[in-house]
Formats: C-alpha cells, structure tokens, sequence
C-alpha cells in the first residue's frame, strides 16, 4: 500500500495514542516512540507499530507515536486508522477473514 | 409465542471514539455494554471508531457482559462498512437505530447474514435490538419486533420520538407512557425483551429512581443507561427481592406438585397458578440467579 499524504490518527487523551504517518519514499521505516511508559513498553510499542505497518505492506514512512498508555489495541486500531487516512482508502475488512 | 428469559437489565453506552470509556466500562455492574458508533463519534471520526470497537472486542473483549454495537442509521452512509466491521467484531447483538419498519429489520438481517457466511459464523447467531424513537417505529413496534427471529429486543429511544410527536420531555414523563405501553404490548406479543428509554439527568438519582420503578413496574425488562453512575440502581430495581424471590419458588413448588399429582388446576394461596404466573415466576428465579442470588440452597449461582 503507497502512502499518499500525511496523517494523524487519534488523540492525546489519556488511554488514547496519536499517530502521525508521512510518506518516506526511498527512505525507508522511520518511527520515533513518545509514550509515558516508555521504559516499560517501548519495546511491545515498536512491534505492534511494525506489526501493522508490515500488514500493510508498508515499507517506507515517517511514523511519530505519541502514547498516553493506549492498550496494543488501541496502538493497532489507530495505526490503522491514520494507514488508511494518508492512502486515501478504506479499511479491508475482508482481509480480516483470512 | 414462548417468552425467552435473559438478562438484560442495564445496557451503557460508551463511545467507541473513547478507548479510556471502553477501558472502563468492564469494570461496572452492567449486564450490556453498548460500544456505539452512532451519536457519540463525530462524522469525521467514524472510520477510527469502527477500529477501535473491532480491535477492542477482538483482542479484549469483556467475558462476562453482553456485548452489543450500536450502528449508525439505516439511510446512512456509514452503515455498510458499520456492518463489515460490527459482524466481524462477533458481538451478542447488533442495536439498530431508528427502526420504523419490518422491511427495514429484514435489509439489515439479510446483510448481517451475507457477512456472517463470509466470515464463517454461524448465520443467524448475532442477534438485533431496534431502537424504537419514532412515532411510525411505536405504531410498527409489533411488526418490527416479529419481523426477524434476530430480533430479541426492542430499546425505546425517548429524545427522538418526542420530538417526532412534537412532544416536550418532562422528568415525569406522562408524555412517554403511550409510548412506553405500546412498545410493551408489542414486545410480550413477540417475545421479545422491552428496554426502557434513558434518563437523561445523570445528577437526578431520586428521579431515576422514580424513573425506573415505573419502568419496572410496567414490565420491562431492562433500561439504558447513559452514565455509569446510574448503573446500581437500575439493576437494584431490576433484580427481584427476597420476597419476589420467594413467592416464585412456591409458585414454581405449587406447580410442580400439580404436575405431579396429574392435577389440571393448581391454585397458591386461594388463586390459580396459570401459565403467565408460571412464567414470571420462572424470570424472576432466572434474573435472581444471573444476577448471582443463591436460590434455596444453592453454593454457586446457576
């Protein structure tokens, strides 16, 4: 999937993580981690977010994490969501059936 | 028709554009939790909602509630994808906003069954409670709730219908009780459960109070609640007392000695025990029970 602008997802409300993606064309993965529990779950962050960045096919893009001690559902669901935001499409639901 | 016993005394809303109210929201008292797509998400947040209620229920997906996800609008432009993504979350129900008709109820039945093969679940399994919040939905309520066996109950939605009928909402809500009977009678007829309307004043509990014993009273099986603080008392007036409690243990005695006996006729206290009797005698042990009340003798609650 080809990123195609900028996008933000979700807030910084508590439980809640606000994810802004950029395209990266020729640069790469580039994901910077801002969460307040950082020194505990940094780690579990970073795989999720590569997680679903790979579900995506997505192998180039500028991805800031700004946590507030959002649950690994709720990192997916707005990776997600700013995903499909900055590609302009909608979410493959179908692909959830595999 | 059989009535079915279940219980589903208080159903929350919680946004489903609020991780931190899903969070929440387990660990109150509510029999249902309702994670809504509709009202509380704003326009421009409808796509991260879906997400957040489908990840939710999949990767934590509270084990003790039923679980129910609200849609949006039967002509919107959000529904499809509502249901691609609700079907998928595997909740109890689905709860449909603004039914007004059978036809309706039966498009929405029809497109769950389609992503229930899909998907591999078995068709038929999530269920339907239509919001009823219009005068056309109060006079179809009895079409409405007999239209689909996935209907399993019918929720009355007091903001919208008042202002259909020109009505102003008043604490007392006289200008509700037409409505909250003919949903009733419509309800029994088609053994369905009957959820009563929100109240609206979180601060009110005395109201509630007044609001829910009435509720009770009537007959209804359960009400939205709209605030966790109004969940307690819901279900206090929802859960049978001991008296309640033990009146239907000697209904339920009595008519097991008339079976017994071969006895046609079976009379408590001087009056017969018909099968209405029976009936309720039965829901108020199965309600005590789910609500985990031990019932003559029992060390768990069955």
């Amino acid at each position: 999937m080809q990123l195609k602008h900028p996008a933000v997802a979700g807030t910084l409300e508590s439980s809640d993580v606000q994810v802004t993606i950029h395209p990266n064309n020729g640069m790469g993965l580039d994901i910077r981690i801002e969460s307040i529990v950082k020194a505990q779950f940094g780690d579990a962050i970073l795989e999720t977010v590569e997680e679903v960045l790979a579900s995506f096919g997505i192998a180039e893009a500028l991805v800031r994490i700004n946590d507030k001690g959002a649950l690994d559902w709720v990192i997916r669901a707005r990776m997600q969501a700013a995903i499909c935001r900055g590609a302009d499409c909608s979410f493959d639901w179908k692909g959830e059936d595999a | 028709m059989e009535q079915r016993v279940s219980l589903k005394r208080t159903s929350l809303y919680v946004s489903g554009s609020s991780p931190a109210n899903i969070n929440e929201a387990v660990f109150y008292n509510e029999d249902c939790i309702v994670y809504d797509l509709e009202d509380s998400v704003p326009t421009s947040e409808k796509d991260t909602a879906r997400l957040i209620v489908y990840n939710a229920l999949r990767y934590q997906r509270p084990a003790d509630k039923y679980v129910i996800i609200r849609v949006n609008g039967i002509y919107s432009e959000f529904l499809d994808e509502d249901l691609e993504a609700s079907v998928r979350a595997r909740p109890d129900a689905l709860r449909i906003p603004k039914v007004e008709s059978a036809e309706e109820v039966q498009k929405i039945s029809a497109k769950v069954a389609e992503i229930e093969s899909q998907v591999g679940i078995e068709v038929g399994s999530i269920e339907l409670w239509c919001n009823i919040e219009s005068y056309l939905g109060v006079i179809n309520a009895l079409e409405i709730a007999s239209a689909d066996p996935r209907v399993v109950a019918l929720a009355l939605g007091a903001e919208d219908y008042t202002a259909s009928m020109k009505a102003q909402r008043t604490k007392q809500g006289l200008e509700m009780f037409y409505a909250r009977n003919a949903l009733l009678i419509a309800c029994r007829a088609a053994g369905v459960d009957a959820i009563d309307m929100v109240f609206s004043d979180i601060d009110d509990l005395e109201g509630l109070r007044e609001d829910v014993s009435m509720a009770r009273n009537l007959g209804f099986d359960g009400k939205t609640a709209i605030h966790p603080r109004q969940i307690d008392t819901i279900n206090s007036f929802f859960t049978p007392s001991k008296k309640e409690i033990n009146y239907a243990l000697r209904v339920l005695a009595a008519v097991e000695e008339g079976k017994r006996l071969n006895k046609g006729a079976v009379a408590l206290d001087g009056s017969m025990i018909d099968k209405p009797v029976e009936l309720r005698a039965l829901t108020t042990i199965a309600q005590a029970r789910a609500a985990g009340i031990k019932i003559g003798g029992e060390n768990h609650a069955g």
